[in-house]
């Protein structure tokens, strides 16, 4: 048994917010589903499936359903391996959906960290396990994404240079995304030039902090053929976990490749059928590791793959990111996910940008990492494809 | 730019790994061994997390390693340098790399544990200096 082709991407949205000073994350929740359910073609009454993180206010799902007024949900999910949760939610949407639990499925990611001025990184609690051998060493995001990035490059020769062009890539899409946080085109001087914050990552090698978030409709077959939107079939998907393993650290690969072996086995196709791709960007560092892990290069490759401009559209081979990503246009809540899937299903429905929509786009990938790549992190990959 | 020893946040104590923190205040770097399956693993749990086991000890290490991957936070406002280190014997911990230059430290590097301070004299934590 398996969910390709048992569920639909029928609606999405995402908040055109960056800096939601005056707007709580419940009105953003209710924008967003408001939106996602317009898109879709679908009444708030036939809601019956709820998906959404952790960080949503109160008591989550039961918050949300009352806020929203959602009487008659009968399938919830608070599935939050932290930014890759998106990826997992569709997924889990389509398996609930091919199993009968629900029909219509909303998933929702909302939060403000930028105007409340919070940070990425978690506040300590010492129930967690780890932190007191990790919390005296000050390990936080940054340090951690970093020190991948290193070995990285002692291992397999990655450069600066070629981490900079995924952003100089995000960089030439996000001047056509009004929304887009940063807009301006930057070079790889640029980047490799900007402030380093924690070595070898540089200020433009780190994504932005932003607020808002985005929702996605995941409804059964015989929903999806009732609507007038094009329709975005889920094909696969795959969810792995990686960690230190009691010590045995090895920070050469990650959970990518993992979920990146199990979607692409589900879906049937493998990374060279792929026409676009939406690859987590936190950092540079993170789309690298993905590219490589999830077999559109070889292990080690992911420096040479990426430079050049390879991941821009209309000039490399493999656009990614297209509407700017999360170095340049939006990483909601500091959650990287949902942005991911999002752009996946305007590039196969052909509501990209025209300066970046990719010519006869029919398959995509929505690859999403969660936690922190230099310890335990989770990886969610999604395939999605227009019929 | 040579690393001055910062005084390290507080870590809290569980008390079923405390004698980490007990060897550590007598400079030892000790570290939780299965006598089921005979391997090592850090962090310190309270079972083996490789054959479920309960019957654990903690073996002492040579304190020896190498770095396996580091990072200089230069945005801190004192910049140090956080690293992987592979002991001897193993296990792979986290920590940080003291007393060499921040530009002079470099994967592969042998390196040996010291013991520093935490804030509000909290227990002492094992830190990595240049191997004599």
């Amino acid at each position: 048994m398996n969910i390709r082709g048992k569920a639909y991407v029928a609606g999405i949205a995402e908040h055109p917010v960056r800096k939601a000073t005056d707007l709580s994350i419940m009105q953003i929740v209710s924008d967003l589903v408001t939106w996602a359910l317009d898109d879709a073609g679908l009444e708030p009454e036939m809601v019956d499936g709820f998906f959404c993180d952790s960080e949503m206010p109160g008591l989550g799902v039961l918050s949300a359903a009352e806020y929203l007024g959602l009487n008659n949900l009968v399938h919830m999910d608070n599935t939050d391996p932290g930014g890759s949760a998106y990826p997992m939610h569709v997924s889990h949407a389509a398996q609930a959906i091919a199993t009968g639990k629900c029909k219509v499925a909303v998933a929702v990611l909302a939060g403000r960290p930028r105007a409340a001025g919070k940070g990425a990184d978690p506040v300590p609690d010492f129930g967690i396990p780890e932190l007191a051998f990790e919390h005296p060493y000050s390990s936080m995001v940054l340090n951690q994404y970093a020190m991948v990035a290193m070995r990285h490059m002692h291992e397999f020769g990655l450069t600066s240079e070629q981490l900079a062009w995924v952003k100089v890539a995000a960089s030439h899409h996000a001047q056509h995304n009004e929304h887009a946080m940063l807009r301006d085109l930057v070079t790889v001087e640029d980047v490799v030039n900007s402030p380093m914050i924690s070595d070898p990552l540089h200020r433009l090698d780190c994504c932005v902090v932003s607020d808002g978030g985005g929702a996605v409709v995941v409804v059964a077959p015989e929903i999806a053929k009732s609507l007038k939107r094009p329709p975005v079939v889920v094909r696969g998907a795959g969810e792995a976990v990686k960690h230190l393993d009691g010590g045995r650290a090895d920070l050469t690969y990650s959970a990518a490749r993992k979920s990146g072996q199990i979607a692409f086995e589900e879906a049937g196709v493998t990374p060279a059928d792929i026409k676009y791709a939406s690859i987590y960007d936190s950092f540079t560092i993170t789309v690298v590791q993905q590219l490589e892990d999830l077999g559109f290069c070889e292990p080690g490759k992911g420096g040479a793959f990426v430079a050049d401009g390879n991941l821009i559209a209309g000039v490399g081979k493999l656009p990614v990111n297209t509407d700017g990503g999360g170095l340049c246009s939006n990483h909601p809540n500091n959650r990287g996910g949902m942005t991911k899937v999002l752009e996946a299903v305007r590039q196969l429905r052909g509501e990209a940008h025209p300066k970046v929509q990719v010519p006869n786009c029919d398959l995509a990938v929505a690859q999403a990492m969660g936690g922190w790549l230099g310890s335990r992190h989770a990886s969610g990959t999604l395939i999605l494809e227009r019929e | 730019m040579t690393t001055e020893l910062p005084t390290l946040p507080n870590p809290e104590i569980t008390p079923s790994v405390a004698h980490f923190w007990e060897a550590a205040a007598e400079g030892k770097l000790d570290i939780r061994h299965c006598r089921s399956c005979g391997e090592l693993h850090h962090y310190p749990r309270s079972f083996c997390p490789f054959c479920y086991s309960g019957d654990l000890d903690w073996q002492t290490m040579s304190g020896k390693g190498t770095i396996y991957s580091f990072s200089v936070m230069r945005r801190a406002p004192v910049p140090f340098a956080i690293a992987y280190v592979s002991l001897e014997e193993g296990p792979t911990i986290l920590s940080h790399i003291v007393g060499i230059d921040l530009d002079d430290i470099a994967i592969g590097q042998k390196v040996q544990v010291a013991f520093a301070d935490t804030q509000d004299n909290g227990p002492k934590v094992p830190v990595f200096e240049a191997a004599s």
